[in-house]
Parts: C-alpha cells; structure tokens; sequence
C-alpha cells in the first residue's frame, strides 16, 4: 500500500504529464526516496496508481540506472569509473573504499548496513577528477586522507 | 574579450538572484522578444546569428526552428524540451551554466518557446547533478512569482508552463528522441526518424529539444542582435564557447572564449599545459563519442567545420586530454565498456557489438590478445558506423577506437605480441 504522502506526491507530479503513465519514472523516485528502494511490492503499488502493469512499470524501472531494484544501504556512493576519473586514477579510489568499507567491491553493501558502492557513469565534475557522491553530494580530487574524513561524516 | 554566458559568474559566490540578475541587465532581452518582435523575427533573429546547437551535433538552432508547424492550424500544444542531460564522459559544461546562472537559461527557454509557441517547456535534467536543480527550483519560484513564467507573460498573451524533470540516469536519455520517451514515462529507446520531432514530437506534438548551452546564448542574440554575436567568434559559426579540459593537465576547467579558438591555446593557456613528468599525447576533443586528436592536431581551430576537417567532431568541445603514461588501449577499453553498458539494447549491432568488443579489449589490455583481434575490431568501426543503427550511440562509440587504430595501431600491436600491457 501506498502511504498517503505518496499517493499525494505521486498526484501532485502526475499534473505535469500529459498521460498518467508519463509519471512513471517520477512516481518510482518518490517511492524510493521514501523506502530507500523499490521492492516487488512497491512496485506493484506504484503500477495499480498509474493504471500500468507490473510488467510495465518494471520494464521502466530495470531501465534507469537510479532505480534500486534491490535493498541499499543507508547511504549510496557512487564512484565514477569513466574516462576522465579512470585517467586520474579511479581504480586507487575504489581499492581504498573496499578496504575501509570491509566489502568485497561494487554492488555490495557493508555489514552495518551503512553503504553501497555503486560504480557511476560519468558524474560532470571531470575537472575535479576523480569524483564521487554520497546521496546528493559531490566530493572531488578524491584521495586516501579525504575518504576517510568523508566516511566519517555518514552514519 | 566579450563573455555573455559567464559575465554574471562571480567567483566565491553561488548564482545571481532574480533581483540581481534583472539589475545586470537580465530579462531585458526577454521584455524586447515579448513586446517588439513577432515569433518569427525571433527565429529569423536567431538564423541570421549562425548559433549552432552545442550539445555536440553541432545544428543550425534558428533552422531547426523553423521546422514547427505555425499558426492557427498547428498541433496544439507544442512542447520546448531543454536537454540538460550532460552525461557525456568528460563534459561538465553545461552543469557550469546550469549552476552559474539559471535565471539566463531561464529566460533563453521562455523566448525561445515564444518563437516556436510553445506553451509547455520541460527542463531534463540529468540526475546527480543536485546543486543545479535546488538552484533552478529557487530561480523558477521566482521567475514564476515575478510574472516571467505562467499566463500572459508581460501583457504579451503569450503564456509558458515551464517544467523541471530530473532524470533516474541513462546516457542515452541524451539523444532528442530517447529523451522524449523517457519524458513520457517510459524506456528511453530513440525513435525511428522521420518523423521528427519538431513536427511529431512528446506526445506527438510539434517539440524542439535545445541543449542548456544553446539555450542560455539565445537571450544576448535577441538583446545584442545577430551581427554582434557573429562577431564574438572567430569562426563562420557565431558566439562563444564553453570549452574545457580534463586529464593531467595543470589547472583543469571550462572556460568561455571565442568559438574557434585552437586546440593548442586551450590546452597551454588556459589549462596551463601538462603536469610535471607527463608529456600531451591525444586529445578527445569534445566529449567520449569523438576520435582521437594527435599532436599534429594542437593548431586545429575548436570550431564545427575545422574540427571535422581534421577528422574528429567539436562534439561537447570538452576535451578529455590523454598523456603519454595513460595506456591507449585500455582508454579505448573505457569508453567502449562505458558505451556497451549505456546502450539501450534496441539494434543488434549496438547491443551484440560493444559488448564484444570490451571482451576483445579487455582480453587485449590483459594480455591475452590474439593477432586476428586487431581485424576484428577494425571492421567493427564499419558495421557499428552510421547508417546502421537507430541512433548515433554506437557510430560515437567507436570514433575513439577507430582514431586509436588509425593513430596508435602499434600500441595494440605491442600489446598482442608481448602478451602484456606495457604501460602497467
């Protein structure tokens, strides 16, 4: 079941699209901001209220990169690992975020339950390279000293 | 040296405000659009201007325009689609504009959709890039609040709804027809063209998809007038520039200067030239989809035609600057994974080639390259090129490995014969 809130949200959003399924990828970000991800169940929630199918609505949310199918973390790190970052040496960054995290690489989530690390297409900030984010925010010229004090700040 | 699209970017300080902006002149041009000239002295303004598209396919904006059915009998509505999708590796100019200045790109968009009578405009946003979209939030409450936005714009009758959509990510998301399914809600796979979009667009309406940077020059053509943005440009094609670097390069950034200044002022002025101990070897320069520069190359002019001539595209005009201790074959191997990852999957030659050619890559780069590999890949720059598939995602994708065979096919070679990658 949708919450209230959501269902609000998601009416709200779906003003701005000329037909109701247009909301789709809107509607799916709402409910992941609200879950942290967008489980079997979420997902059937979310297609009953846009009149779409299950199947549908999935075929949109296994399309985007941002769409969690799958439990997260806390909090999601997204490495760049494209051409500017692997240039400016993503490969270090991602072999110290594996070993201060204890995990053994993308797509794993630590024992506590504090992050995933995603690997990222290019995040824009090429000339702050390399780069990553945590939730909504940039961090740039990563190196060992600045992870460890960036991790700190994340519960 | 005359810079429009950067003149209100103060360091140290975030985006001018509403306020701010209108008092260093902003929205003037705007109140000239609205109330002295018709929709189409705008379009004829902006053709007359030579503004080409800056997204990277480099078309005429005032021509693109003009394609949208006008008058009474036009479908209704028509839709402006701004495409703030920058997720070409190695390009960050627009999330520059975007952050910089919102209130300019906003009033390009609402005269621009004047032009085309649109009465709905969606701003697509990439996903990730936060600091631009709480700054565009700010800047549409207020251009709303003011009257800039909304039913009859100041006394004009012309009435814009203008839209904010932030992307959940894909790259292809940037090809106009991709986008415009993924604004409908659905995966974002390009269209079969014709029709195009500005006929048969979002929804099936009449849309035009301008990028942020197009967008934002659009308001200093319509106050300065054509000739004037003419002139700001070294080149045949009008205006200014974002470009910029990335790599090692000492100081790399986005400048704006004159469209068509070389490759060589870029990277030694401006980017200060290579870090200590590495030397400049190749260029990509506009962006992850265009081929490989040389040194030969540093006096090219950074302009749609001079680029072309020398066998590259301007592209983004961001360059991604590649240095003599950073393997060839394994860049190559970057981009092309990044590319096989990105491809919605639609044509086969897209979805069954990239994905072998990062095998073939991968394999070469670890050492396990076999001689017929090199044919392999080189005939593979033919059947992913243009004319054979939907889209120009996969003709992008292999412009940077078919300029690294042109120009470092001894690299490969020396990476299958020693069954290693001397560069690690």
């Amino acid at each position: 079941m949708l919450t209230p809130l959501e269902e609000e949200e998601i009416k709200f959003v779906a003003e701005h699209y000329a037909s109701l399924d247009g909301a789709a990828i809107e509607a799916l970000k709402i409910v992941q901001r609200h879950r942290g991800w967008i489980s079997d169940d979420s997902l059937r929630d979310v297609a009953e209220a846009l009149a779409m199918t299950t199947t549908e609505l999935d075929s949109v949310a296994t399309f985007y990169n941002l769409i969690f199918r799958q439990p997260v973390g806390r909090h999601v790190i997204l490495l760049c690992d494209s051409v500017s970052c692997w240039i400016m040496g993503y490969d270090n960054i991602l072999e110290i975020l594996k070993r201060r995290l204890n995990i053994a690489g993308f797509g794993h989530t630590t024992a506590d339950g504090r992050f995933t690390l995603l690997p990222h297409v290019c995040l824009g900030a090429c000339d702050r390279a390399p780069v990553m984010m945590i939730d909504d925010r940039l961090y740039g010229e990563l190196d060992a000293d600045k992870i460890d004090a960036i991790l700190a700040q994340y519960e | 040296m005359e810079k429009p699209l950067t003149r209100n970017m103060l360091p140290g300080r975030g985006p001018f405000s509403l306020a701010e902006y209108e008092k260093a002149g902003g929205y003037q041009a705007l109140r000239k659009a609205l109330t002295t000239m018709s929709p189409s002295e705008v379009t004829e303004t902006v053709q007359q201007s030579n503004l080409r598209g800056r997204g990277g396919a480099g078309f005429y904006t005032g021509r693109k325009w003009s394609f949208v059915p006008m008058g009474e009998d036009a479908p209704q509505p028509k839709y402006l689609v701004v495409n703030a999708d920058e997720m070409e590796p190695g390009t960050f100019k627009d999330r520059f504009l975007l952050e910089g200045d919102p209130h300019q790109m906003i009033e390009g968009i609402i005269i621009s959709a004047y032009a085309i009578q649109a009465s709905v405009a969606y701003i697509f946003l990439r996903a990730n890039y936060d600091v631009a979209y709480r700054g565009l939030q700010v800047a549409l409450a207020e251009a709303q609040a003011k009257g800039y936005l909304g039913e009859n714009i100041l006394g004009s009758g012309f009435g814009l709804t203008l839209l904010l959509h932030e992307s959940a990510g894909r790259y292809i998301c940037g090809e106009e027809t991709a986008l415009l399914n993924a604004l409908e809600g659905k995966r974002a796979i390009p269209r079969s063209k014709p029709p195009f979009p500005p006929v048969v667009g979002l929804w099936g309406k009449p849309t035009i998809a301008n990028n942020v940077e197009t967008l934002c020059n659009v308001p200093h053509i319509i106050f300065h007038g054509a000739e004037w943005f003419r002139s700001l440009s070294r080149s045949a094609d009008g205006g200014t520039k974002i470009y910029g670097a990335s790599g090692k390069v000492r100081r790399p950034g986005a400048w704006e200067l004159p469209l068509g200044v070389t490759i060589r002022e870029i990277l030694e002025e401006h980017a200060g030239g290579m870090r200590d101990g590495v030397s400049f070897r190749a260029v990509l320069p506009g962006g992850a989809s265009t081929d490989l520069l040389t040194a030969d190359h540093l006096d090219v002019p950074m302009d749609f035609n001079a680029v072309q001539e020398a066998g590259s595209r301007l592209g983004t005009g961001t360059m991604v600057v590649v240095d003599d201790r950073t393997c060839i074959v394994g860049l190559v191997h970057n981009l092309i994974r990044f590319f096989a990852q990105e491809s919605c999957g639609w044509c086969t030659p897209c979805r069954e080639g990239l994905p072998w050619l990062t095998d073939i890559l991968a394999a070469i780069e670890k050492g396990r390259g076999e001689p017929g590999d090199i044919e392999i890949l080189r005939q593979h720059t033919h059947l992913l090129g243009p004319g054979n598939t939907f889209c120009a995602l996969a003709p992008g994708a292999v412009e940077p490995l078919q300029s690294a065979l042109k120009y470092f096919e001894e690299d490969f070679e020396r990476h299958i014969r020693e069954q290693r990658c001397p560069w690690k």
